[in-house]
């Protein structure tokens, strides 16, 4: 048996200087995790992980690999075989409320309003009516709803459904915000409207997220680290850090030299897992 | 010209008239009407060929409807009917709900309670009111019984169903926000099943309704099913027509008004 694998080393990517680590505290840690599912699939074997603070991680790799499963491991909704997962240095045991989760479809209860759905998370945690839909019409107005606090998920777009989800992460105020494939089911023009003001979000909000995506483009245009699995069972095959400018116009960086390199140099590794 | 202004220019050339007159043929209310006047019609035409001599036309009927509402035959019998079917379908919808949620929660019982309904649900239950009658006589208990076994099983099948299927990325999304056990029962199981737990208690009213003209029928002539036999034996088939038209409205109707309950107290979405 091999030990499980420390954390790959930050790697020199050609077109890019050799790239100093991130130098925040890890706000999760991940220790040699692994998943076996019942019924002997081993979806994760001995996967070790830093996600700093207030930085944007995104977890990339080929369909079923296990990204989504390590998410949902991190926020305690499904437990681990093996290792352990520590989030601002307490053990993950369960789901907790330093944590909160954007999730692919949206997951809006459809019997409630907009903004019932956006203070769920505070009237689980027994906030009165009034101060809870005063926080959630912060938030909603926050992700660009204003005005369609009583409507119901039915009657709005799927990339606004997709607001609603990212404002009930929001308004329970979690360190850590962690979102499973959120922009798959938008549209293109949606989906870089949203990545653009979730870089908005991570340089103005404070928090930290971790972000699940299969799409090369979006993982490089929005991290600023990006730990690449491999095929299951899965390990972290390296760790990129993309530095790329951010800041000014969102549409230099899809044009940047720095932004281009990174994505074909992380196409040139994922490659060989292909067919 | 650009498309778009191609398009809003077009509806406006068009003939005003012929566009009313086809909107208002192809108008759900009117479209309605046309499907019931044709049954009518066609009962009426069958009646009058006739078909049998103990099968009236549907103008007969109504003669015969307004003879036994006017002596108040058809009001006596009504309360006397929905006394077994009021008792059996409360029974049936509270212990059919509380059972299917209990089984839906909480799989160990599903194995244990879930057989009897399968087996009733495929089952012609209605050979069973010969035991019935053997075990609790020709009373009341029998008729509500007969209720029972009709509605039940549709409505205990369709809650366990309705609590199995919440979608689990609702269950997760409760979790992940720290929901108790009883915050996740309440506020996303229920309402998520709602939707088919309520067209489980539809199918089960529709059932009760047989169950109970079913008993009325074969047990003891009383009620609707006494008007349908006697005027049956004293071949007044008008009447007994007519007995049976009004039962049969009145369970639509009912049926119809605890859809408009479940809208307007448990699906706000679908008034927006």
């Amino acid at each position: 048996m091999t030990p499980n694998i420390a954390p790959a080393e930050p790697r020199q990517t050609p077109g890019l200087a050799p790239i100093p680590p991130v130098a925040t505290r890890p706000i999760v840690e991940v220790k040699s995790v692994s998943k076996t599912y019942a019924g002997g699939v081993e979806a994760l074997s001995g996967i070790s992980l830093d996600f700093p603070e207030g930085r944007l991680t995104t977890l990339l790799g080929p369909s079923g690999c296990g990204k989504t499963t390590l998410l949902k491991i991190i926020a305690g909704l499904i437990p681990a075989s093996g290792g352990q997962v520590f989030v601002d240095g307490r053990e993950v045991k369960g789901p907790g409320p330093e944590r909160a989760f954007v999730f692919q479809d949206f997951a809006l209860m459809p019997w409630a309003s907009v903004i019932r759905n956006v203070a769920f998370g505070l009237e689980l945690r027994g906030i009165a009516h009034g101060e809870r839909e005063a926080i959630a019409e912060r938030h909603i107005a926050r992700v660009g709803l204003k005005g369609f606090e009583r409507k119901y998920p039915h009657e709005l777009s799927g990339g606004m459904r997709q607001r609603v989800g990212l404002a009930r992460a929001l308004a329970v105020d979690a360190k850590v915000v962690l979102m499973d494939e959120p922009f798959s089911a938008v549209d293109e023009q949606t989906r870089r409207k949203f990545q653009e003001e979730l870089l908005e979000l991570v340089a103005n909000e404070g928090k930290s997220f971790i972000f699940v995506t299969h799409s090369i483009e979006e993982a490089v245009y929005v991290s600023d680290r990006i730990a690449l699995l491999s095929r299951r069972p899965s390990r972290v095959s390296a760790i990129i850090e993309p530095k790329i400018v951010r800041g000014g116009d969102p549409e230099k960086i899809r044009r940047d030299s720095a932004y281009l390199d990174v994505v074909e140099d992380i196409w040139q590794q994922l490659k060989h897992y292909l067919d | 010209m650009q498309i778009s202004d191609l398009a809003s220019a077009l509806p406006a050339r068009r003939e005003p008239p012929a566009s009313y007159w086809r909107d208002a043929l192809i108008h759900p209310l009117v479209l309605r009407l046309v499907s019931f006047a044709a049954v009518l019609a066609l009962w009426e035409y069958a009646g009058r060929i006739p078909l049998s001599p103990a099968f009236p036309t549907f103008l007969e009927t109504m003669g015969g409807l307004g003879a036994i509402i006017a002596d108040g035959t058809l009001y006596k019998a009504f309360l006397i009917t929905l006394h077994p079917l009021v008792i059996g379908l409360a029974v049936s919808v509270l212990l059919g709900v509380a059972l299917g949620v209990l089984m839906g929660l909480h799989e160990p019982s599903e194995w244990l309670i879930a057989p009897v309904f399968v087996i009733a649900q495929a089952a012609p239950l209605a050979a069973l009111i010969p035991i019935l009658t053997f075990a609790y006589g020709i009373g009341l208990t029998a008729k509500i019984m007969t209720v029972c076994i009709m509605a039940m099983p549709v409505i205990v099948l369709n809650t366990l169903g309705a609590v199995r299927n919440t979608p689990k990325s609702l269950l997760e999304m409760s979790r992940s926000f720290l929901a108790s056990r009883s915050q996740s029962i309440r506020l996303v199981i229920l309402p998520a099943a709602s939707p088919m737990i309520f067209a489980g208690l539809r199918l089960g009213c529709a059932a009760a309704f047989i169950g109970v003209i079913l008993a009325e029928l074969l047990i003891t002539p009383t009620g609707i099913g006494d008007v349908i036999s006697y005027n049956q034996s004293v071949a007044d088939y008008p009447k007994m027509y007519a007995a049976i038209l009004a039962i049969i409205v009145f369970s639509v109707l009912f049926i119809e008004l605890l859809e408009r309950i479940e809208l307007t107290l448990f699906r706000p979405e679908s008034r927006a």
